[in-house]
C-alpha cells in the first residue's frame, strides 16, 4: 500500500502547490515540501521492510517486499499492480532524495510561475516512483507518459535560450520510442493469450510467455529502443544534451538524476526477464552500443564549450556502462549497475547543480568565458572538485564502485568489450578536468564576469548530502547492495534462457 | 596490530579537519594539524613496528603477515571484497619511507610554503597524498590497493597543479593524471583478467594460487604481468609512459619530494615486488621489467645531462634510479630493489629538499645556469645536496653505494649486458650530478655570484640535516621486506667487475670536474652547432613528448574540434531537413487556384480511368 | 426501344456535354460561368444515367438522375448563396483572386 501512498502524496502535493501557486510562492514551495515529505515518511516502513528483511547479508530474504493488486480494466486484464523489490526501493529512493535536492535547487532559481513548476516536478516524481514500483505493463506505460509530459513543461516553460527546439526534440524521441514499447507491449500480450488464454498485462504473468522466436527478438528490440532513449545510448541520445542544456536546473538534476535511470531500470526489469533467448542473442550488439557510447560520448563531452552540455555528454558516456553492465548479466555485473545507477544519479545531480550556481552568479555556461573562479568562489570550487573527481570514477567514490564491478563482470563474459570500455577511464579524466582547468583555475580572463557570492548554506546542505551520499557509496556499497540482493538475483534467474535457469 | 588502521586513518584525518576547516583556520593551527597527523602516523608506525617484531620474536614464520579486517567492501556474486589491511615486512619498510621521510618534507613544507596564500589547502592535499599512499601500501587486496593507487594520483594531479593560476602547471598536471590514468587502466585489466583466471582479488590467495594453476612460462603469467607492468611503468614515470614527470616538477619543491620522489612513483617497484610469484611465473615478463629499467636508466641520464632547470635535472635521475630498482626486480634482486627504494626515498628527499632551499635563497629562480658559487652563501644546503649527491653517485660508503652496488652485481648474474648498461647508468648519473653540483655551488656564473637571502622559518634546517645523516647512514639498516622475498642468490662476480662498479662514477666524477669546472675537452660538453640537433634531442627527453602528441593528443584533438557538435545529430537534422523539404514540395500544388485544382483532378481521373481500362 | 447504336449516341453525347462542361469550369473566371459549366457537367452525367437505365431497362438510372438533379439544385442554391457572398466581400467573381485558401 505504501506506494500508492508514495505517488498519491506527490500528486496531492503537486495539486496543492498549483492552487496555491497564484496567492504565494512561499507557500507552494511548502506545499511541494510537505508532499515530498509525506511520501518519504510513508517510505520508511519500505525501507525498514527492506533492511529487516536483508539483515542478515545472506541473500535469502523475500524478493518482493510490498505488492498490491487492484482490478483496473478487467476486460483486458490490466490491474493496478505495484510490485516493490530492493531494486525499486533503493531507485524510489534515490528518486525521492533527488526530490529533495530539485526542490532545494529550485527554491531560489524558480521565480516564475511557482505552483506551477512544483506541479510538475512533483508529477515527474510520482510518474518516475510509479515507473519503478508498476508491474503491470499498461499502468507501466501510463506512469511512462506521466513523467514525460511535466517534465516537457519544465523544458518549456522554463528554460533557457533555445527551450522550445531542445522540448521538442525531448519529447519526440521519447514519445516516438515509448510507442515502440507499447506496440511491442500489446503484441506480447496477444502472444501470452494466444499461449495461455488468459489476457493479463501483469510482468510475472508475462515471464511465462516463450519469446524465444523471431517476433521475440523484434518485440525485445521495441522494449530496447524505448529504454536506450531514456538512458539514453548512442545513437539514439541527441536529445540529451539539447534537452540538459536548456532545462532550469531543478530540471536537469531530474532528467540525470532520475529519468535516465528509468531507462536502466526498463533494460534491467523487463529486456532480459521477458526475452531471455532474444536479449542473449542481441547482447553483442548492445554491448558495442554501450561501449560505442562510452567512448564516443567521453570524446564529445572533451570537445564541448557549455558546461551543462559537457556534462550532459559525460553522462551518456556513463550510462554507456550501464547497458555493458546489464548485458553482461551476472550478479557482479548486475549489481555494479545499480550502484552505478545511483552513484550517477547522486554524482551527475551534483554537477548540474554547481553548474546551475554558476551560471546564476555569472550568467554564463560557457567556458571559455569563465576562468579563475577558484580564488573568488573556494567552497564551490573545490566541491566541483569533488564531483569531478567522482565522475572520473576515483576510488572510494560511488561511480568507481559501480564502474569496477560492471567492468569486472562484463570482463568474465565479454573480456574485449571490457576492455575496450576501460579505455573510458583515461577519457574520462580527459573532459572532467578540463572544466576545473577552464573554469576554476587560471586566471579570469579578460570577458570574465566578476561574482564574489560563495555558497550560502542552504546551497552547501543540498551539495553536502550529495557528497555524503557519494562518500558512503564509495566504501560501504554493501549497504545497497545488500538491500537489493535478493531481488537482483531472482531477475538474474528470470533473465537466463531456459535450460540455463538455476 | 588492532591499530593498524589507525595509520592511514591520521593523516586522513588530519585531511578530514582541515577540508571540514574551509579556509577559516590559522596558519599555525593549519600547520600542527598538517604536520602533527604525519607525525602521529611516524609514532604509530614505529609502535606498530615495536608489535610486528615482537611477534615476529614469538615464533612467527619470516615472511607471514597480519591481516586487520575492517569490513566487508564490495561483494556481489563470487566477488568478495574485504576493507582490509595486510601487514608485513614489505609494507612495514614501506610504511617507514612514507610516514618517516613524509614527516620530514611535512616539516620543511610547513617552513617552505609559509608565505603562500593556500597553506591550508596545501596541507589538506598533503595529507590526502599521505593517507592514500599509507592505503596503498597497507592494502590487503589489489582493489584496495588501486584505490590507494588513483588517490595518490589524485593527490598528485592536485599538488602538481597546486598553483592553478598558470595554465602551464594545470596542463602539467592534468598530464601527469591522464597519462599514469593509462597505466592505472592497463593494472585494472589485468585485475580483471587475475579474477577471471583465479576468481580472487585477495592478494595473498593470488599469490598463492597463481603458481598452482599457471603453468611456468605460460602465456597467462605472461599477459598479466605485463598488465600489471603497465600499472608500474605509468605510476614509477618508466618508459614509455614516463613523460609526465619531468613536467610534474611544476608542483612546489616540498611536493616533488615527497610525490615524485621519495614515495608515489616508488609505487611501481612496491607493486612488482609485492606480486612478484606472479611475475617469476613468466621468464619473458621479467626480462621486460629488466629492459625497461635498463633502457629509462640510460635515457633518463642522458637526459639529466642536457637539462638546466635544477628539479629537472633531478626529476630524470629520479627516473633513472626507479629504472635500477626495476632492473634490479627484472633480475631477482628483490630486497636490494626495495633497499635501493628506501635509500633512494632518503637521498632523493634529501636532494630536492635541497633544491628547494637554494630555490627559495634564489628568488624562485631554478635555472642552474644563473647559480653558481653558492657555497659560501648557502653552507647547510651545499653540505646537505653535496651528501645527497654522494649517495646518488653510489660512492661508498653512503647508503646509496650499499643498494646499488648489488643490484650491479645481480645483474651480472643474470645477464652481462645488463650490468654494461647499469655500470654506464652509473657513469652518467656520476658525471651529470657533478655538473650539478658544480655549476650550483662551484665556478661563478656570468653575472657574477648571485645574491641570496636567507629564508625564514625553522623549519628549514632540521629536516635537511636529519635526512642528511640518515643517507650515510641508512645503508646499515636491516631491511624488513627481506622477510618476505625471496633471498637473492649470492653473487660472484669476477673481481674486476666490482671494482668496475666503484670506479667508473669515480672516472664520472673526474671527468665532470674536468668539463664543467676546468674547462677542459670542451668537445665532450657538445656545445657546438653541429651538435644542436643532437642536444635538443636529448633535453626534450628523446622525443617521446613529441611523438605522443603527433600521434595521441594532436589527433585526438582534431578529432574533438571536427566533430564537436556531434556528427550523429545530422541524423535527426536531416529527418527535419527531409520533412521540411517535402512539406515545400507537396504544398506548392496546393496554390488555391480553383481551375488549377479542377485541371488536376481531371487529369488525375483520365489517368486513373485509363489505366483501369488499358491494363 | 433504342437500340446500341443509339446508346452509344447518347453516351457521346453525354460524353461530349462532359467535356464542354469541363472546358468550361477549366476555362472561365467568373464565378458565375464557372456554376453553369458545373450544371452542365451534371447534367452530362444525368443523361448518361437515364441512357443507360432505358437500354437495360433498370428504375435505378432515372433514380439516379433524380439525385442527380437535386445535387444540382443544392449545388446551385448554395454555390449562388456563396458567389454572392464572395461577391460583396471582394467585390469580385473572379476565381483566380479568390486564391486565399492556399497551402
Amino acid at each position: 500500500m505504501q506506494v500508492i501512498g508514495i505517488i498519491v502524496s506527490l500528486m496531492a502535493g503537486g495539486l496543492l502547490a498549483m492552487a496555491l501557486g497564484p496567492k504565494s510562492a512561499q507557500a507552494s514551495r511548502l506545499a511541494a515540501l510537505a508532499g515530498l515529505a509525506v511520501a518519504t515518511i510513508l517510505f520508511f516502513p519500505l525501507l525498514m521492510l527492506a533492511i529487516s528483511e536483508t539483515g542478515s547479508g545472506t541473500g535469502a530474504g523475500a524478493v518482493w517486499l510490498s505488492q498490491i493488486s487492484i482490478e483496473w480494466i478487467p476486460r483486458f486484464g490490466i490491474r493496478l499492480l505495484f510490485a516493490v523489490d530492493g531494486i525499486a526501493v533503493i531507485l524510489i529512493g534515490l528518486t525521492l532524495l533527488l526530490g529533495y535536492i530539485s526542490l532545494l535547487s529550485a527554491w531560489s532559481e524558480i521565480t516564475k510561475r511557482c505552483g506551477f513548476f512544483y506541479f510538475c516536478l512533483l508529477f515527474t516524481l510520482a510518474g518516475v516512483v510509479g515507473v519503478f514500483s508498476a508491474l503491470d505493463l499498461f499502468l507501466f506505460f501510463v506512469f511512462w507518459e506521466v513523467m514525460l509530459i511535466p517534465m516537457f513543461l519544465i523544458i518549456t516553460v522554463w528554460g533557457h535560450e533555445n527551450r522550445y527546439y531542445a522540448a521538442l526534440k525531448f519529447f519526440i524521441y521519447t514519445q516516438a520510442s515509448s510507442l515502440l514499447m507499447l506496440l511491442s507491449m500489446l503484441v506480447l500480450v496477444h502472444m501470452h493469450w494466444q499461449q495461455s488464454g488468459t489476457i493479463s498485462f501483469s510482468w510475472f504473468d508475462l515471464l511465462e510467455t516463450d519469446t524465444s522466436g523471431r517476433l521475440g527478438f523484434w518485440l525485445m528490440l521495441g522494449f530496447f529502443v524505448a529504454f536506450v532513449v531514456k538512458l539514453p545510448g548512442i545513437p539514439v541520445h541527441n536529445w540529451l544534451p539539447d534537452a540538459h542544456t536548456q532545462a532550469p536546473t531543478p530540471g536537469s538534476i531530474l532528467l540525470a538524476g532520475i529519468l535516465l535511470k528509468t531507462g536502466a531500470y526498463g533494460l534491467l526489469r523487463f529486456i532480459f526477464p521477458l526475452f531471455p533467448e532474444a536479449a542473449l542473442e542481441f547482447t553483442p550488439i548492445a554491448m558495442t552500443l554501450g561501449v560505442i557510447s562510452v567512448l564516443y560520448a567521453a570524446k564529445l563531452a572533451f570537445a564541448q564549450n557549455d558546461i551543462k552540455r559537457l556534462i550532459a555528454y559525460a553522462s551518456i558516456s556513463h550510462m554507456g556502462f550501464v547497458t555493458l553492465g546489464i548485458f553482461a548479466w551476472n550478479a557482479i555485473s548486475l549489481q555494479g549497475t545499480l550502484v552505478q545507477i545511483v552513484a550517477h544519479g547522486l554524482s551527475s545531480a551534483g554537477l548540474f547543480a554547481i553548474a546551475g550556481l554558476i551560471q546564476q552568479r555569472t550568467h554564463t555556461r560557457a567556458l571559455d568565458e569563465l576562468g579563475g573562479l577558484w580564488p573568488q568562489v573556494p567552497r564551490l570550487s573545490a566541491l566541483m572538485m569533488f564531483f569531478a573527481i567522482a565522475a572520473l570514477g576515483l576510488p572510494g567514490l560511488g561511480n568507481f564502485v559501480g564502474e569496477f564491478m560492471i567492468l569486472l563482470g562484463t570482463f568474465q563474459t565479454s573480456p574485449i568489450a571490457a576492455v575496450v570500455a576501460a579505455l573510458g577511464m583515461v577519457l574520462a579524466p580527459v573532459y572532467a578536468l578540463i572544466i576545473m582547468q577552464k573554469a576554476f583555475f587560471g586566471t579570469p580572463s579578460a570577458d570574465a564576469k566578476s561574482t564574489s557570492v560563495d555558497l550560502v548554506p542552504h546551497e552547501i546542505f543540498m551539495l553536502a548530502i550529495l557528497v555524503v551520499g557519494l562518500i558512503i557509496l564509495g566504501f560501504w556499497p554493501g549497504l545497497l547492495t545488500n538491500l537489493s540482493e535478493p531481488g537482483m538475483l531472482d531477475l538474474m534467474r528470470n533473465g537466463l534462457p531456459a535450460g540455463q535457469g538455476g | 596490530m588492532n591499530l593498524l588502521w589507525l595509520i592511514p586513518t591520521l593523516p586522513f584525518l588530519g585531511f578530514t579537519i582541515l577540508v571540514l576547516s574551509s579556509g577559516r583556520m590559522s596558519r599555525e593551527r593549519a600547520r600542527i594539524v598538517g604536520v602533527g597527523s604525519v607525525a602521529l602516523a611516524f609514532l604509530a608506525t614505529i609502535y606498530i613496528a615495536t608489535q610486528y617484531y615482537a611477534a615476529a620474536a614469538h615464533g612467527l614464520d619470516h615472511g607471514a603477515g597480519f591481516t586487520v579486517s575492517l569490513w566487508p567492501w564490495i561483494t556481489a556474486g563470487s566477488l568478495n571484497l574485504n576493507f582490509s589491511l595486510y601487514l608485513d615486512g614489505l609494507s612495514l619498510s614501506m610504511l617507514f619511507v612514507i610516514t618517516g621521510v613524509g614527516a620530514l618534507i611535512h616539516l620543511y613544507a610547513s617552513g617552505y610554503m609559509w608565505d603562500d596564500p593556500d597553506y591550508t589547502r596545501f596541507f589538506t592535499y598533503m595529507n590526502l597524498f599521505v593517507a592514500a599512499m599509507l592505503m596503498l601500501v597497507l592494502a590487503d587486496n589489489l582493489v584496495l590497493m588501486f584505490l590507494g593507487w588513483e588517490g595518490v594520483g589524485l593527490c598528485s594531479f592536485l599538488l602538481i597543479g597546486f598553483w592553478y593560476k598558470d595554465p602551464k602547471n594545470g596542463y602539467a598536471a592534468r598530464k601527469a593524471f591522464v597519462v599514469t590514468r593509462a597505466g592505472d587502466t592497463a593494472f585494472a585489466i589485468g585485475l580483471f583478467l587475475l579474477f577471471r583466471e583465479l576468481g580472487s582479488l585477495e592478494i595473498q590467495e593470488i599469490l598463492h594460487l597463481a603458481p598452482e594453476n599457471f603453468e611456468m612460462g605460460g602465456n597467462m603469467p605472461t599477459l598479466i604481468s605485463a598488465l600489471l607492468l603497465g600499472g608500474a611503468v605509468g605510476k614509477s614515470a618508466q618508459i614509455p609512459l614516463q613523460t609526465w614527470l619531468p613536467d610534474a616538477m611544476a608542483g612546489p619543491t616540498p611536493v616533488s619530494a615527497l610525490i615524485h620522489a621519495a614515495t608515489m612513483v616508488t609505487a611501481g617497484v612496491y607493486l612488482i615486488a609485492r606480486c612478484h610469484p606472479v611475475f617469476l611465473l613468466s621468464p619473458i615478463a621479467m626480462t621486460m621489467v629488466a629492459s625497461i629499467g635498463l633502457i629509462t636508466l640510460l635515457v633518463a641520464g642522458f637526459t639529466a645531462l642536457n637539462q638546466w632547470d635544477i628539479k629537472r635535472v633531478l626529476a630524470y635521475s629520479t627516473m633513472s634510479q626507479i629504472g635500477y630498482m626495476f632492473l634490479a626486480l627484472g633480475v631477482e634482486a628483490w630486497d636490494s630493489s626495495i633497499f635501493h627504494l628506501m635509500t633512494h626515498a632518503i637521498f632523493k628527499a634529501l636532494l630536492f629538499l635541497t633544491a628547494g632551499s637554494i630555490i627559495l635563497a634564489m628568488h624562485h629562480e631554478q635555472d642552474i645556469r644563473k647559480m653558481g658559487g653558492l657555497r659560501k652563501q648557502l653552507p647547510v644546503p651545499f653540505w646537505c645536496f653535496l651528501i645527497g649527491s654522494a649517495c646518488l653517485i653510489a660512492l661508498p660508503p653512503t647508503s646509496g653505494f650499499w643498494s646499488k652496488e648489488p643490484i650491479l652485481l645481480a645483474a651480472w648474474e643474470a645477464d652481462p649486458i645488463f650490468w654494461y648498461g647499469a655500470v654506464f647508468g652509473a657513469f652518467l648519473t656520476a658525471v651529470y650530478t657533478t655538473r650539478l653540483m658544480l655549476l650550483v655551488f662551484f665556478g661563478t656564473p656570468e653575472g657574477g655570484i648571485p645574491k641570496t637571502h636567507e629564508p625564514k622559518g625553522w623549519q628549514l634546517h632540521p629536516p635537511l640535516i636529519i635526512l642528511a645523516g640518515l643517507s650515510l647512514v641508512a645503508g646499515l639498516f636491516n631491511l624488513p621486506a627481506a622477510d618476505v622475498l625471496p633471498h637473492a642468490h649470492e653473487h660472484h662476480p669476477p673481481l674486476w667487475v666490482e671494482i668496475t662498479g666503484i670506479l667508473l662514477p669515480v672516472v664520472g666524477i673526474f671527468i665532470g670536474w674536468q668539463v664543467f669546472l676546468k674547462g677542459r675537452w670542451q668537445a665532450l660538453r657538445m656545445e657546438s652547432p653541429a651538435f644542436d640537433g643532437l642536444r635538443k634531442f636529448l633535453a626534450s627527453g628523446w622525443g617521446f613528448d613529441w611523438l605522443y602528441d603527433i600521434l595521441l593528443v594532436k589527433p585526438f584533438m582534431a578529432l574533438a574540434k571536427a566533430n564537436r557538435n556531434d556528427i550523429v545529430d545530422l541524423v535527426p537534422k536531416a529527418v527535419v531537413v527531409a520533412s521540411s523539404q517535402c512539406y515545400y514540395f507537396f504544398s506548392r500544388g496546393q496554390n488555391g487556384q480553383l481551375r488549377f485544382y479542377v485541371a488536376t483532378m481531371a487529369a488525375a481521373a483520365i489517368m486513373i480511368i485509363s489505366l483501369a481500362l488499358f491494363t | 426501344m433504342i437500340d446500341a447504336v443509339i446508346i452509344d449516341h447518347a453516351f457521346i453525347l453525354a460524353g461530349i456535354l462532359f467535356c464542354l462542361g469541363l472546358a468550361g469550369v477549366l476555362v472561365r473566371r467568373n464565378l458565375v460561368f464557372v456554376l453553369i459549366s458545373l450544371e452542365v457537367m451534371l447534367n452530362a452525367a444525368g443523361l448518361a444515367f437515364i441512357a443507360a437505365g432505358s437500354a437495360w431497362g433498370q428504375p435505378e438510372g432515372q433514380i439516379m438522375f433524380l439525385a442527380v438533379v437535386t445535387l444540382g439544385a443544392a449545388e446551385v442554391a448554395v454555390g449562388l448563396g456563396l458567389t454572392l457572398l464572395l461577391f460583396r466581400r471582394f467585390n469580385s467573381v473572379d476565381i483566380d483572386q479568390l486564391n486565399q485558401l492556399k497551402g
